[in-house]
């Protein structure tokens, strides 16, 4: 089954909200983090999405929707 | 040669063999390459490096690749030129500018990086390279595979401009244009480099070319005579140059060719795209995402992979970050083009603006030895100092009409 890593970023205002929890409920995607920085002013998080490819595409415009900042791991590559 | 120990992990520190991968698949942090240096200290020599070719190769010991056959012969080696004028202009006594606006082939340091990557590439068995880039990047990369014999996938945003994408089609490489925004084209590029058995230089060959803006310290450091400038002020796209510039004036240190470190490092960017120094700025340690408006495209990185890295290694060195308006960069390409005869990109700009900056707060002292690292030639961004250069005095043609237009005697003289 196809899995992606993203680094994703919360605005200040959804730091509180149970996202990862919400999105893996929402679509039919496992979410599997593995390495996260939360604190009051920001947060972020790299983690594995594992899902059919329409499941993760849906899955990042669900994160988007929510005002999340969805980046693949290696952040932007077009230099 | 292969001083190569292995790809490490910036994160948790977990080892990997030097193949062609780029994140942890524990952490998935970001990899490095971790080198013998106990081993290289045995074979490296200033007289070794001064005897080396005039390149970037000179300091192949320090360098993620096995040789002996490398590839971009010419990158590296511009000259550090001693800036009196603008020095004086800026109150120091002590300026030089890194010129990479003469790098070669493409005229920016990019091709020291490019040479890393396609020789790394090269080494590990490919036969195709591939990058996502906007300018400087896709112009090195494809100048590079037509030296190198090597198939070439450019992937560009669909509304580049149109110069920009005759830079890179003269090579004639594949050129593919993306529909879609910047995101779109950066997400599919991550994919392409997942799916497809490609050297991508700043994807999945990235731990070893990012290891090419190390020659610019080391280059620095011989052209001082071996000695570490107080100060270097470094622009930031990725945040990835300033960390390796650190990195490798540190190295020079551990394989023993100098005895200290003395740098503070200044990082500048546009205002216009800012994440890294706006957080410095603000006293934190992580940066927040932007979307850039800026004319200094080559450093319009809006979540810039090493802006952490880059903030840990000003913090280290005691260094400072600023930035600058657009108006600001034109001014600073004018400055530099008209004090030392170097016509620098918009990143030269932002450098020189944020240098000024630096001089002017204080940060940089007047008897500080200070480097400005240049990184582009001007002549791929005309485009932004077209309405700052006025325009030629046009006369007639005729002795009368010059010499009244310029005031001048029978015997010259008489600037108008």
């Amino acid at each position: 089954m196809p899995s992606m890593k993203f680094h994703i970023q919360f605005p200040e205002q959804k730091i509180k909200e149970p996202i990862i929890y919400q999105i893996g409920h929402e679509f039919k995607v496992v979410t599997n983090v593995r390495r996260a920085d939360v604190r009051e002013t920001t947060g972020w998080m790299d983690l594995e999405l594992t899902g059919d490819s329409t499941e993760i595409e849906r899955a990042i415009v669900g994160l988007r929707k929510k005002g999340v900042i969805v980046d693949p791991i290696e952040l932007n590559v077009v230099e | 040669m292969a001083t190569m120990k292995a790809l490490v992990c910036r994160e948790c520190g977990k080892e990997y063999p030097t193949k062609a991968i780029h994140v942890c698949e524990m952490c998935f942090g970001p990899l490095e390459v971790k080198y013998s240096y106990e081993e290289i200290k045995k074979n490296i020599s200033r007289k070794k490096i001064q005897d080396g070719p005039h390149s970037i190769w000179r300091y192949a010991d320090l360098l993620p690749v096995e040789g002996p056959n490398f590839l971009g012969p010419h990158a590296g080696m511009t000259p550090l030129v001693r800036a009196k004028n603008l020095g004086a202009h800026l109150g120091l006594d002590e300026l030089y500018i890194k010129n990479d606006t003469v790098n070669h082939p493409t005229l920016s340091f990019k091709d020291r990086v490019v040479a890393v990557a396609i020789t790394r590439a090269r080494e590990l068995g490919f036969e195709t390279i591939a990058c996502a880039s906007t300018g400087n990047l896709a112009n090195s990369v494809a100048a590079h595979a037509a030296a190198a014999g090597m198939r070439c996938y450019v992937f560009i945003p669909g509304d580049l401009e149109a110069a920009k994408v005759l830079g890179n089609l003269i090579y004639k490489p594949n050129v593919i244009e993306i529909e879609g925004n910047y995101d779109d084209v950066n997400r599919l590029c991550s994919e392409i480099a997942g799916e497809h058995g490609w050297a991508f230089v700043n994807i999945n060959i990235r731990p070893y070319y990012a290891e090419g803006s190390k020659t610019l310290a080391f280059e620095t450091v011989e052209q001082l005579g071996w000695r570490t400038p107080d100060q270097a002020v470094i622009p930031m796209a990725s945040g990835s140059l300033l960390t390796k510039i650190w990195k490798g004036l540190h190295e020079m240190k551990y394989v023993g060719l100098i005895d200290e470190v003395r740098t503070k490092i200044n990082g500048a960017q546009a205002e216009g795209c800012s994440p890294i120094s706006t957080a410095f700025k603000a006293g934190r340690d992580f940066f927040k995402p932007v979307k850039p408006k800026t004319i200094a495209k080559s450093l319009a990185i809006g979540n810039p992979a090493d802006g952490y890295y880059a903030l840990k290694a000003t913090a280290e060195s005691k260094g400072s970050m600023d930035m600058v308006s657009d108006d600001e960069v034109v001014e600073g390409i004018k400055l530099l083009a008209q004090t030392e005869g170097i016509f620098a990109e918009t990143a030269g700009g932002v450098t020189i603006g944020v240098l000024q900056k630096l001089v002017k707060n204080g940060t940089i002292k007047k008897g500080d030895l200070t480097v400005a690292y240049i990184t582009g030639n001007g002549l791929k961004t005309q485009e932004a100092v077209i309405d700052a250069v006025g325009r030629p005095v046009r006369i007639q043609p005729s002795l009368v009409a010059f010499e009244k237009t310029f005031k001048m005697g029978k015997n010259g003289g008489g600037d108008s």
